[in-house]
């Protein structure tokens, strides 16, 4: 039996559960929202061709739009200007590989429910490696708020200084990337930074710092509290899009059965 | 001075009228047909005896007169079509008559006459005319009732005529009727009936209201010398006038063309109102009879409330009017309504009347009024038949 | 006087919806400049170039002179009802159902006789005023009015049936977020509208309105977004049958042409609002309010759309803008057309530049909400297909009139 047909015993077994990370594509899901004058993140949208009607009768279907970051969504690195040059960098050239692979999660989701701006810092990620072991190279880090659980408004957590959401300080993005290696960083909020990120230098430091370094994000997951510290696997392919620099995409996590 | 000619040596006969039918399921055509048919029988005439056709008609569309010559299979040398519903018989009568006179054509035929299917008068009224398509209907769509409301309303206020003085003319025009037995009316109309009318459109109620039904009338037009050599009946032409659109800048309509040529009528005919046995007026309403007395010299402007209060307007009475019934209670045939006076008035003075016979009439006035084409009437005519003296 | 007009019961709901019938909608090209006039709320006829004479009812030549020329022109609306009458039967199925029906002839100053519809508190023999207005075949007709004002005058029956009055009426304005839409609300209600929906899309997004929104006595907020055929739908077909009258008040707006723009963008989210978003709108709500035309006295009665003035004539600082807003006045006449079979009115109320964050560098004069709000109260009373809402407004649609090319070139900044 070689790995492969193991892990498919296991998963025929119940051994490996799957956990789905992804929102519902929905009308009605916040986007992130931008300064007016600046081009906007396309809402999704659906429109019926036909549904067995003289339109199309004997088929239902529809035309859909939205963003390359609209719901849960993968960022690549040429999203941001400090990884336009990265090799590979648009969602069509990165290697397969990296679309499948080991997951740290790191729970914030207590100091979160405290502080709508609450940061993953150095000392923070030093104390979930007491615990649980050094982040091993190549593996995504999830920050885990249960941010996802927030609706309407709150989701966004808008004010008239703009949105406040948890998100990770320069520093420990630069921990995780410059010293762990790390191959991406995914959250629950609508961004990869913090509500408040672009007041930090430099500004959206998780985009600035994970893009310009080739690495890639995640944003909009949820479900993050089935997942276990570690020994998930995270599997997450975005669509092929030439160029394209991220893409809806359906997030799933292997998990050992009660691990989580 | 009035410079029209006389219509010496042209004359009036065969007068016929078909019975009125309330709805009809067959066309202007079956109607005009009978119509043609009872005059030419009543003058043992085939009709290729005739070469001249004269016709009014609103629902013969799509055909015209002239595809109604090839329908009937007759062959003309003198056509004509007369569009001016009220005035028809009148207008129709001058021209046939002169046409005669003038020798392009020996007999003319004058038909007017209409179906009426369920739905025709509403059809009718709604491309009537571009006026009113513009300015009337689109105001309560009351059809005529509305403007001839308007009138009777102005009148009232002008000259202080009452429902009664309306009523009166109704009552008795039914009561001529009930002799007809063509009229359509038959049951008797007292004063309360008409007060008491539903109201149809204010000051005008119901019996102030023609009744749209299918009919037609005819007669015919020939020289004097082919009437008696065919042993027929006949009236002669004493005097007519005809006159569209008169008075335009009445701001509204109190009086008819009548009063531009009154005076050449009569004098034409060297008569006056008081030598007339009978009289036709156009009655498609009470107040349009009214104003007909005034304007053809009966009476003052204003004052013929008064004058018809004095008179008996039945068939034995003083002054006969409307002497079949009128279309007020015999029925208004679409375009033969404008023949309805000229076919009984032929009959009164040629003394076949039958029952609806004035003792030795043999001078009549017709008075014809049509085409509400916005807000009044804009054709009127009259014209004096007088038969041979008893 | 006019008894004032009471507050609708509730439907009962065993009985058959009342089918819109229309009065008679044939027109003469000629009377066609009655329905333009009355389209924009002003008393018309036609006068002889020649020799001035007043033509009535419309004609192709003047029944003075003969003369070609007749220019539809602004009369003075006075004069003295001279006879009148009431309708108490009619072959036309519009106004069987209306009877009785006060119609009249009044002998205008300025010359002609004309038969007219007549407002309850007219006295014959007493002067009146005409007004022209669209029936609800959207065809021009004029009805005399008092010449002072009378007690409800509003409620008069045939008056009302000329115009869609918000009193009694369920309005839905579309977008909430819009700066205009607390006043808009707050002037609806205080015209006697009975409910006044309000949509509002992204509501996981505050805005400043909406506390202002949800102050208001007889204002529903209800999740509504242009952009989302979803929510449309879903929205009418949660009140689609008691929106008597829709005020469609969203805008999508960013400066710039189309080659300061340098993509699509803005142009789609543009076209998306302010074009498939009335779109959307119309096919959702309007076969329902084309049905409810002749729904007792809260009938469905108009359906408003907010538009700059630019639609007529672009400005290209807001080029592309500019392009949705002609896209929806185009619209607007196809859902007028649409419509016109269930005697819904279709208005534009065109507006100058408004005084907000799109216009910041727009020099005055700018509306401010209440003016739009204002306009659109008015707009509905007298019923009319066009309202020019500020000064800005008026002055661009004069110049249009008196030459489209002319005013490209001075709002291109070509004229000096």
């Amino acid at each position: 039996m070689n790995a492969l047909t193991q892990m498919a015993t296991a998963l025929t077994r119940g051994e490996i559960e799957v956990v789905d990370l992804t929102h519902t594509l929905d009308p009605d899901f916040p986007v992130i929202i931008l300064p007016p004058e600046f081009g906007q993140c396309a809402r999704f949208r659906m429109e019926e061709v036909s549904a067995y009607d003289h339109r199309g009768p004997a088929w239902k279907w529809h035309n859909i739009s939205m963003s390359e970051h609209t719901g849960t969504h993968f960022d690549a690195p040429v999203h941001w200007v400090s990884g336009r040059n990265v090799a590979n960098g648009a969602v069509d050239e990165i290697p397969a590989e990296a679309f499948i692979g080991p997951v740290c999660v790191i729970d914030c989701s207590e100091g979160a429910a405290q502080d709508d701006d609450f940061e993953l810092t150095p000392e923070i990620i030093a104390e979930w490696e007491a615990t649980n072991g050094r982040i091993p190279e190549n593996t995504w880090v999830l920050m885990r708020t249960d941010w996802s659980k927030r609706r309407g408004a709150d989701y966004l957590n808008m004010r008239e200084d703009g949105p406040h959401s948890p998100g990770p300080t320069p520093e420990a993005i630069r921990l995780l990337v410059e010293e762990r290696g790390i191959r991406g960083f995914g959250t629950e909020t609508v961004g990869t930074d913090a509500g408040q990120g672009m007041h930090y230098a430099p500004p959206y430091p998780a985009h600035y710092i994970l893009h310009g370094n080739g690495r890639y994000g995640l944003q909009c997951l949820t479900g993050l509290d089935q997942l276990p510290a570690t020994g998930a696997m995270l599997i997450c392919p975005p669509l092929k899009i030439r160029n394209g620099t991220g893409s809806p995409l359906r997030v799933l996590a292997l998990v050992p059965k009660g691990a989580s | 001075m009035s410079r029209r000619q006389s219509y010496d040596g042209v004359v009036v006969t065969a007068p016929f009228s078909t019975p009125y039918e309330r709805y009809s399921t067959q066309t202007a055509h079956y109607w005009l047909a009978r119509a043609l048919k009872g005059t030419l029988d009543a003058a043992g005439l085939r009709k290729e005896g005739i070469d001249g056709l004269s016709v009014a008609s609103f629902t013969l569309f799509p055909d015209s007169p002239v595809g109604l010559s090839q329908h009937l299979g007759v062959t003309l040398r003198w056509l004509d079509s007369i569009p001016m519903g009220g005035a028809s018989g009148v207008v129709a009568l001058r021209r046939a008559a002169r046409a005669v006179q003038a020798g392009d054509a020996e007999i003319v035929a004058c038909v007017a006459g209409d179906t009426n299917h369920i739905d025709s008068f509403r059809k009718l009224l709604s491309s009537f005319s571009r006026f009113a398509m513009d300015a009337a209907y689109p105001y309560g769509y009351g059809g005529p009732n509305s403007m001839f409301a308007l009138l009777t309303d102005r009148y009232m206020q002008e000259y202080g005529a009452t429902r009664e003085d309306f009523g009166r003319i109704a009552v008795a025009q039914r009561e001529n009727a009930l002799r007809n037995p063509n009229a359509l009316m038959k049951r008797p109309l007292s004063l309360e009936d008409y007060l008491e009318a539903r109201p149809i459109s204010d000051p005008i109620a119901l019996f102030d209201c023609v009744m749209p039904c299918a009919g037609a009338e005819a007669f015919l037009v020939m020289s004097e010398e082919e009437a008696v050599k065919r042993g027929l009946p006949f009236a002669r032409i004493a005097g007519t006038i005809e006159r569209h659109n008169a008075f335009p800048d009445d701001p509204i309509q109190l009086r008819g063309g009548w009063a531009l040529d009154v005076e050449d009528l009569w004098s034409m005919a060297g008569m006056k109102p008081a030598d007339m046995d009978l009289v036709q007026t156009y009655d498609d309403y009470p107040v349009i009879s009214v104003m007909q007395f005034e304007d053809l010299g009966f009476c003052s402007k204003g004052e013929a409330p008064a004058f018809l209060r004095d008179r008996d307007l039945t068939v034995t009475g003083d002054l006969p009017h409307n002497t079949s019934g009128g279309q007020l209670s015999a029925g208004q045939a679409g375009a033969a309504g404008g023949f309805l006076g000229m076919v009984e008035a032929l009959r009164q003075v040629t003394r076949t009347a039958g029952p609806t016979q004035v003792a030795d009439a043999k001078n009549a006035l017709v008075s014809g009024f049509g085409m509400i084409n916005y807000d009044r009437g804009l054709c009127s005519g009259a014209a004096i038949l007088t038969g041979e003296s008893a | 006087m006019t008894d004032p007009l009471a507050r609708p019961p509730k439907k009962n709901p065993q009985k058959v919806q009342t089918v819109p019938v229309l009065p008679p909608s044939f027109r003469s090209r000629a009377a066609m400049g009655l329905t333009a006039a009355a389209a924009e709320g002003r008393f018309k006829l036609q006068h002889c170039a020649e020799c001035g004479t007043v033509q009535y009812p419309p004609r192709d030549a003047c029944v003075s002179c003969l003369g070609l020329e007749l220019l539809w022109k602004d009369t003075d609306p006075v004069g003295e009802l001279i006879a009148d009458t009431i309708v108490h039967t009619s072959p036309n199925l519009y106004f069987r159902r209306q009877a009785p029906w006060r119609c009249g002839t009044v002998r205008l100053s300025a010359g002609p006789s004309i038969f007219c519809h007549v407002h309850g508190d007219c006295v014959k023999g007493s002067e009146v005023r005409l007004l022209s207005r669209l029936d609800r075949a959207g065809q021009g007709v004029l009805i005399a009015i008092p010449k002072e004002t009378t007690p409800n005058m509003a409620d008069d029956p045939e008056l009302r049936e000329l115009g869609a009055d918000p009193k009694h009426r369920r309005v839905l304005i579309t977008d909430g977020r819009q700066p205009g839409a607390p006043a808009l609300a707050k002037a609806l209600l205080d015209a006697g509208a009975m409910t006044v929906f309000v949509g509002e899309g992204e509501t996981w997004r505050p805005y400043p309105e909406r506390s202002a929104l949800e102050k208001m006595d007889g204002v529903n907020l209800m999740p509504l977004d242009l952009t989302d055929t979803s929510s449309v739908v879903e929205l009418a077909g949660e009140i689609g049958g008691k929106v008597d009258i829709l005020i469609n008040n969203a805008r999508f707006m960013r400066p710039g042409g189309v080659l300061a723009r340098g993509d699509t963008a803005f142009a789609r989210d543009e076209m998306e609002v302010n074009y498939l978003g009335l779109m959307r709108l119309a096919q959702a709500f309007g076969p329902g309010m084309k049905a409810r035309g002749a729904d007792g006295i809260n009938n469905a009665a108009a359906w408003v759309n907010i538009l700059s003035i630019n639609a007529i004539a672009n400005d290209p600082a807001y080029g592309s803008f500019n392009a949705s807003q002609a896209a929806a006045l185009s619209l607007a006449q196809s859902l007028r057309a649409e419509l016109r079979p269930g005697g819904v009115k279709v208005m534009t109320v065109f507006c100058g530049p408004t005084d907000d964050d799109w216009y910041q560098d727009v020099p005055p004069p700018k509306l401010l909400p209440g003016a739009i709000a204002r306009s659109v109260v008015q707009g509905l009373r007298d019923g009319v297909e066009d309202v020019l809402c500020g000064d800005v407004a008026k002055d661009y649609a004069e110049r249009w009139r008196q030459d489209p090319r002319v005013l490209e070139r001075e709002l291109a900044g070509d004229v000096g």
